[in-house]
């Protein structure tokens, strides 16, 4: 994924806060992924009008990161994603 | 006390029209009579999703069949559940389509018999049911649902599975399940004519591995191999009690589709006792969860906790003994026979299809 590309969640795929285990998943087609805190602050800015690069550069800011990083493994997360499809870039 | 489970199997009725031979559904259905109600359902998906349920996956027999299909995917959006349809799509019209889509349902699984009707139809004993199973699809895709295909598969249809992922990519399937035949319920009667040979487990294995290199990011593969000719047992269930349970049409609460074949284990109903209660202390549940019932050689495996000693209900089958060693392992004492049973069914190129049927109910 380029800084440019924009992420989507695809209908059917969704952000669940599990109330029971008090932690955040990704609920898709006959799966429920878990997400760490990393995971859940990069996929809570996936919005479908965001690129890539405005939320690497918004989690850099939030969280005093360099961006160089923030973009390369929000990248690779979401690709991670994408290959599962559980995510769509336009 | 155990972790909660993650996924619910709701099987709302046993009726269907469809008569596959190797439904996962038990030998003795229950008859409409005896189904929970609307209101009975509603209260599960509720207690379910307490308990920590977060995927809800609505089955059968066929879950069209029932005509509160609509108001329970409400019901079950409203407890906060994942609510998944499992379907052959027979009963599904454009119109319940739409009410589903408004009700929420997030999402489809299609059973898909053979690739065309000629194989559709005679595995399923339901004429125009492929051409049926075509129209849903359509209309499926039409709608926006995410869909999986579930191709299941066995020795007759297996040379199918080349088309099977090319009709998932033609549908706008996601995904698709390669489910080759598990041997319970209604398939245990069918061995000699459903058991595929091992060239051609190994065969579905390789197209399997081809297709999921060439269509990495475009279509997911789940893929269920034909264990019999495994050397070591599936994680079935994920191991016993660990992260889903089924709730069968009359309200039994049980660990898997086929626990009901372990004559020693009684079972709770929801219409007793509360769904979170069953889950922690019903004795069928404890039966088998973790790893303390183990006896050798499971007990000293380093595979215990991969695997949990495979599937208690094959283990009753095979080795009679539903804690021992699922006998598809290589470490079973059982085996050798295990292998040469997998010989002779897979060899019965004679055997003839049971289909699936119902008893008329009295009333």
């Amino acid at each position: 994924m380029t800084p440019e590309e924009i992420p989507h969640l695809p209908r059917g795929v969704r952000l669940h806060y599990d109330r029971v285990r008090e932690d955040w998943v990704l609920l898709a087609p006959e799966r429920a992924v878990r997400l760490d805190p990393v995971g859940h602050a990069i996929l809570s800015r996936v919005d479908g009008a965001s690129s890539l690069g405005q939320i690497a550069g918004d989690l850099a800011d939030t969280f005093n990161a360099p961006l160089e990083d923030v973009t390369r493994d929000s990248a690779e997360f979401l690709d991670g994603l994408a290959e599962r499809r559980f995510l769509e870039v336009s | 006390m155990a972790n909660p489970p993650i996924a619910m199997l709701a099987e709302l009725t046993h009726r269907c029209p469809l008569s596959c031979p190797y439904c996962s559904n038990p030998i003795e259905l229950t008859a409409r009579e005896t189904e929970l109600r609307t209101e009975d359902w509603v209260s599960v998906f509720q207690q379910a999703a307490d308990l920590g349920v977060l995927q809800l996956h609505l089955s059968g027999g066929e879950p069209a069949s029932r005509r509160d299909l609509e108001e329970l995917v409400t019901a079950a959006r409203d407890a906060g559940l994942y609510t998944n349809l499992i379907t052959s799509g027979i009963g599904l019209t454009e119109k319940r389509l739409a009410a589903l889509d408004a009700a929420g349902l997030d999402h489809i699984q299609l059973s898909l018999q053979g690739t065309d009707a000629e194989m559709a139809d005679r595995i399923g004993g339901y004429k125009g049911g492929y051409d049926r199973k075509m129209q849903v699809s359509k209309w499926i895709a039409a709608i926006g649902f995410p869909l999986t295909l579930n191709f299941v598969m066995h020795r007759g249809n297996m040379h199918q599975l080349p088309r099977a992922i090319e009709l998932a990519q033609e549908m706008g399937a996601r995904r698709i399940e390669v489910a080759t035949v598990q041997f319970h319920g209604w398939a245990m009667l069918n061995r000699g004519a459903l058991m595929p040979d091992r060239a051609q487990a190994r065969e579905a294995s390789r197209i399997v591995a081809e297709a999921r290199a060439a269509l990495k990011g475009r279509l997911v593969i789940d893929y269920v191999p034909a264990d019999y000719h495994a050397d070591y047992p599936k994680t079935c269930m994920g191991g016993w009690a660990s992260t889903g349970l089924n709730v069968a049409p009359d309200g039994l609460v049980l660990p898997c589709h086929a626990a009901q074949t372990i004559k020693t284990l009684s079972f709770d109903n929801v219409r007793d006792r509360p769904l979170a209660e069953i889950w922690h202390d019903g004795a069928a549940f404890n039966a088998f969860r973790g790893t303390d019932w183990m006896q050798e050689p499971c007990r000293s495996c380093e595979r215990k906790t991969i695997d949990f000693g495979g599937c208690r209900c094959q283990a009753m089958a095979i080795a009679g003994d539903p804690a021992a060693t699922d006998p598809v392992c290589i470490k079973s004492p059982h085996h050798d026979r295990m292998r040469a049973l997998a010989e002779d069914f897979s060899g019965q190129s004679e055997a003839e299809l049971t289909w699936r049927v119902m008893e008329k109910s009295s009333s």
